[in-house]
């Protein structure tokens, strides 16, 4: 059995509650480092870890944590991104529904380690029930005297609040988060300023996914050498994966960073195979956002080496051949799936989603997805294709939030690895578009 | 000249920073971002306008403005002397202050001629091309930019989105129909009032203007968005359709105003006053706000002091030479601009079907036809 960090308690019946989390050691780690460890001896045991931010940059915690502006007299705030929408992952859902406490103790280290007096959790408004959990959750962990003024007697105050989200993929952006939390319309913001220098209300802030922060109570009980023994290289630890499509076992899944594609796509421990009678046409490793890889790419890399689930593997050849590892969301393609329709469906939700602040964004990604209609519906022409590649290069780079470069490259990427299915589509116009219809020319299976 | 003092009152002349953009040194105040260099530029020396990047969203006297079109984006070769590396992607000029040493391409960078053009497009994807009944056309900012900047042909094929008309206040109109989302009457409206009752709605390329809903920015100021907008979203309901701006003739006005500056600019036909707006400068930003009384109510030359045929500052493509030729500042140079990019079409793209090719043979015969005149009329 593989190292569980986060979810070795989870299925204890009970756990959402602070009795049942105290029993198996909870809330010892944030006892140990307010009493015994200086907020900046909190923030080295985070460094030294390793470990990196999992809401998709794979941004390193500790140095975020290190490069927060300090000015004198001025709040700092931690704020928790639980807005976790990109479709295909589904983790922080999970880990928040099922055991809160650990979400809120990892945010009661973290703030002490950023000198915060005032944290948020911001969630997906789509996510009443978890919102009222963890309400739930912190007022025990208050009546128990870990939030609220004077923790354990320290001297250390920290209020913790819960906050909706607005209900769109963009607040989950961090800047667009942040303005989100102040009350406005979920546009992000031009940076520089970085949130670390200027964040919520204009103060230092960090931004954290759930996942990241709820690494915490491990590190500290057990250090961060430990920690760091675990994974492959700069992947240190474990993630969670949201595991979906055509596969035996769907659902959320600890690995430790460097298992093979291969054994987590196929072992009965994970996914337990593509679904029976079928074969592996494709496979998105990291959620809607990251470049799709036919099958023979995902299982290895272009030098013929095993493909790991950790970030240097994954991003192996770069876009040419390789992909990201995101936030863990792993969709799986069996050769039933028609990648044009896929993509055709990947492009309508960044095309909802967009803010419409900068114009490449918000015309790119609604021209993207009308073209991939058309081609989907066979309507397309052949320079169809050419100009789906164009759209995306002039919308990657060019715009004020990431959410440009997460729309444009499913689109370059469907056409880099599957081509000839577009252009299949486009010349059998008929056939392609009857219901159910999928490509059944040459295509690398596993 | 004007100095900034940034750091309190012992510090009297504050260091000034260098930068080259596009191989010209210029020296600005810490602070200044590279778009206001670029015009520090080109208000030295004017021959030097082309090289001053375009904004369709940043309107100085509008803080926090700027950062959404992305029409100004610049290449940053060197970000400093301390840090000499290239900044990575292509960076907003409006918004970014420069920093000792910086290196800046504009115009002299083929990717962000590259880039910029497809602002344009995408620009124009939602834009209807209704120039010919549009009371902004010749003062129109996203005109002049698809002149100096975009491509003759589109190739956007879907439909596109439309709004109903909306009034706004008995002396505005929004036509959301050809909005670009720049978010500067946004801005205005934060500036005349606390109690902002206009903004955006909805999200991506269904976003609109809105006044909650249709409710009338009820203040003094509001006309001023007309002034801002750089198209045709936000008309002036007592000029419309009146006359084409090139056949109106500009005189600066003032008049002693109880709310406002009072400083005007009157448009006439004949003698009659048909639209009254605030006075811009070279960069097509207004000097001043005006009120609502000045600008939609003083319609009659006897309320005005006349000052003078306006000096008419940036002149767009269709209405340059059509004003007072000795008081155009710019005349024409996107135009020239225009013909000087011309480049014969390389497409080498397959064409399904014989009659495709038939049809954009003839689009691209045009294209070449229109840029010979356009060339030789400037020669
Ligand atoms: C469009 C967009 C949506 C995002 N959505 C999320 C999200 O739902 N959850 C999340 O943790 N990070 C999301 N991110 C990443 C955040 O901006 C930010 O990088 C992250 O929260 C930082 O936390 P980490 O360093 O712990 O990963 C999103 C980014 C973009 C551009
Ligand atoms: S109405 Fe005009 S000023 Fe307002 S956002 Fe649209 S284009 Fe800009
Ligand atoms: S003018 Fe700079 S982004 Fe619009």
């Amino acid at each position: 059995m593989a190292k569980k960090i986060l979810t070795e308690y989870i299925n204890v019946p009970g756990i959402e509650t602070f009795d049942a989390y105290r029993k198996q050691g909870g809330y010892t780690a944030a006892e140990k480092a307010l009493k015994t460890m200086t907020p900046d001896e909190v923030v080295e045991e985070a460094k030294k870890s390793g470990v990196r931010g999992r809401g998709g940059a794979g941004f390193p915690m500790g140095m975020k944590w290190g490069f927060l502006a300090k000015p004198e007299g001025v709040p700092r705030y931690l704020v928790c991104n639980a807005d976790e929408s990109e479709p295909g992952t589904f983790k922080d859902h999970y880990l928040m529904k099922s055991i809160p406490h650990l979400l809120i103790e990892g945010m009661i280290i973290g703030s002490y380690a950023l000198g915060a007096k005032k944290s948020f959790i911001y969630v997906r408004g789509e996510l009443m029930y978890v919102i009222h959990i963890l309400e739930k959750a912190i007022a025990e962990a208050t009546a128990q005297g870990f939030l609220g003024k004077n923790i354990l007697g320290t001297g250390y105050d920290l209020e913790l609040v819960v906050q909706p989200g607005g209900g769109a993929y963009i607040c989950g952006e961090e800047t667009a988060l942040l303005e989100s939390l102040e009350g406005k319309r979920g546009n992000p913001r031009n940076k520089p300023p970085f949130p670390a220098v200027k964040g919520l209300y204009q103060s230092p802030t960090v931004v954290n996914n759930v996942e990241s922060i709820a690494n915490m109570p491990w590190i500290i009980n057990n250090g961060s050498d430990a920690y760091a023994a675990i994974g492959i290289g700069r992947s240190t630890g474990t993630k969670l994966i949201s595991a979906s499509g055509h596969i035996q076992k769907p659902g959320v899944y600890e690995i430790e960073l460097g298992v093979s594609v291969e054994e987590f796509l196929n072992s009965d421990e994970y996914c337990g195979g593509v679904r029976k009678g079928h074969h592996l046409k494709a496979l998105v490793a990291g959620g809607s956002s990251v470049p799709i890889l036919p099958a023979n790419l995902i299982m290895k890399t272009a030098n013929g080496e095993d493909r790991l689930m950790s970030y240097e593997s994954l991003s192996d050849g770069g876009f040419a051949t390789g992909t990201m590892l995101g936030s863990g969301g792993f969709i799986v393609f069996d050769e039933t799936a028609c990648i044009v329709r896929n993509t055709w469906n990947f492009a309508r939700f960044y095309h909802h989603e967009s803010c419409g602040q900068c114009s490449p964004c918000r015309e790119g990604t609604g021209w993207m997805e009308k073209v991939l209609h058309r081609i989907e519906h066979g309507h397309g022409s052949m320079h169809d294709v050419d100009l789906l590649v164009d759209i995306s290069k002039k919308i990657e780079g060019n715009t004020i939030c990431p959410l440009g470069d997460a729309a444009a490259w499913p689109v370059a990427s469907a056409i880099r690895h599957f081509r000839d299915e577009f252009i299949w589509h486009i010349t059998n116009p008929y056939e392609a578009s009857q219901p159910g219809a999928v490509y059944q020319g040459e295509m690398a299976l596993v | 000249m004007t100095q900034w003092t940034l750091f309190g009152m012992e510090e009297t002349k504050p260091q000034l920073i260098k930068i080259t953009f596009d191989g010209i040194e210029v020296e600005v105040a810490p602070g200044t971002t590279i778009m206001e260099a670029a015009r520090k530029i080109a208000e030295a020396d004017e021959s030097q306008a082309a090289l001053v990047p375009p904004a369709m969203c940043y309107y100085k006297p509008l803080p926090t403005s700027g950062g959404k079109c992305r029409a100004c984006l610049v290449k940053v070769a060197q970000g400093s002397a301390k840090d000499p590396r290239p900044m990575p992607k292509l960076i907003p000029s409006c918004i970014t202050q420069v920093q000792e040493g910086m290196v800046v391409e504009n115009i002299t960078n083929q990717g962000v001629l590259d880039t910029r053009k497809s602002i344009v497009e995408f620009l124009l994807i939602n834009h209807p091309l209704d120039c010919p009944i549009c009371d902004q056309a010749g003062e129109c900012h996203l005109q002049d930019f698809a002149f100096e900047h975009g491509s003759a042909k589109t190739r956007y094929e879907e439909d596109r989105r439309t709004f109903d008309k909306i009034d706004i206040g008995p002396h505005i109109q929004l036509h959301m129909t050809r909005c670009i989302l720049c978010y500067r009457c946004v801005y205005t409206a934060d500036q005349i009032t606390d109690k902002r009752v206009h903004g955006v709605m909805n999200r991506g390329d269904a976003s609109e203007i809105s006044t909650y809903i249709e409710k009338a920015i009820d203040n003094d100021f509001s006309g001023n968005v007309i002034d801002v907008c750089p198209v045709g979203a936000l008309t002036d309901k007592t000029y419309r359709f009146k006359n084409r701006v090139w056949f109106t003739k500009p005189e600066d006005a003032h008049r002693d105003c109880d709310k406002c500056c009072g400083k005007t600019t009157l448009w006439y036909r004949g003698d009659e006053v048909i639209r009254v707006t605030a006075r811009k400068n070279t960069w097509g930003e207004v000097n001043d706000f005006i009120c609502n009384t000045c600008r939609f109510e003083k319609k009659k030359t006897t309320d005005w002091v006349l000052e003078g045929p306006t000096k008419v500052k940036r002149s767009s493509v269709i209405s340059a030479n059509k004003y007072r030729a000795d008081l155009i500042k710019k005349p024409d140079f996107a135009l020239k601009l225009a013909a000087t990019q011309f480049k014969p079409i390389d497409d080498t793209r397959d064409y399904v079907t014989d009659q495709e090719t038939i049809r954009h043979q003839s689009i691209e015969d045009n294209d070449k036809a229109n840029h010979r005149s356009l060339a030789a009329k400037n020669n």
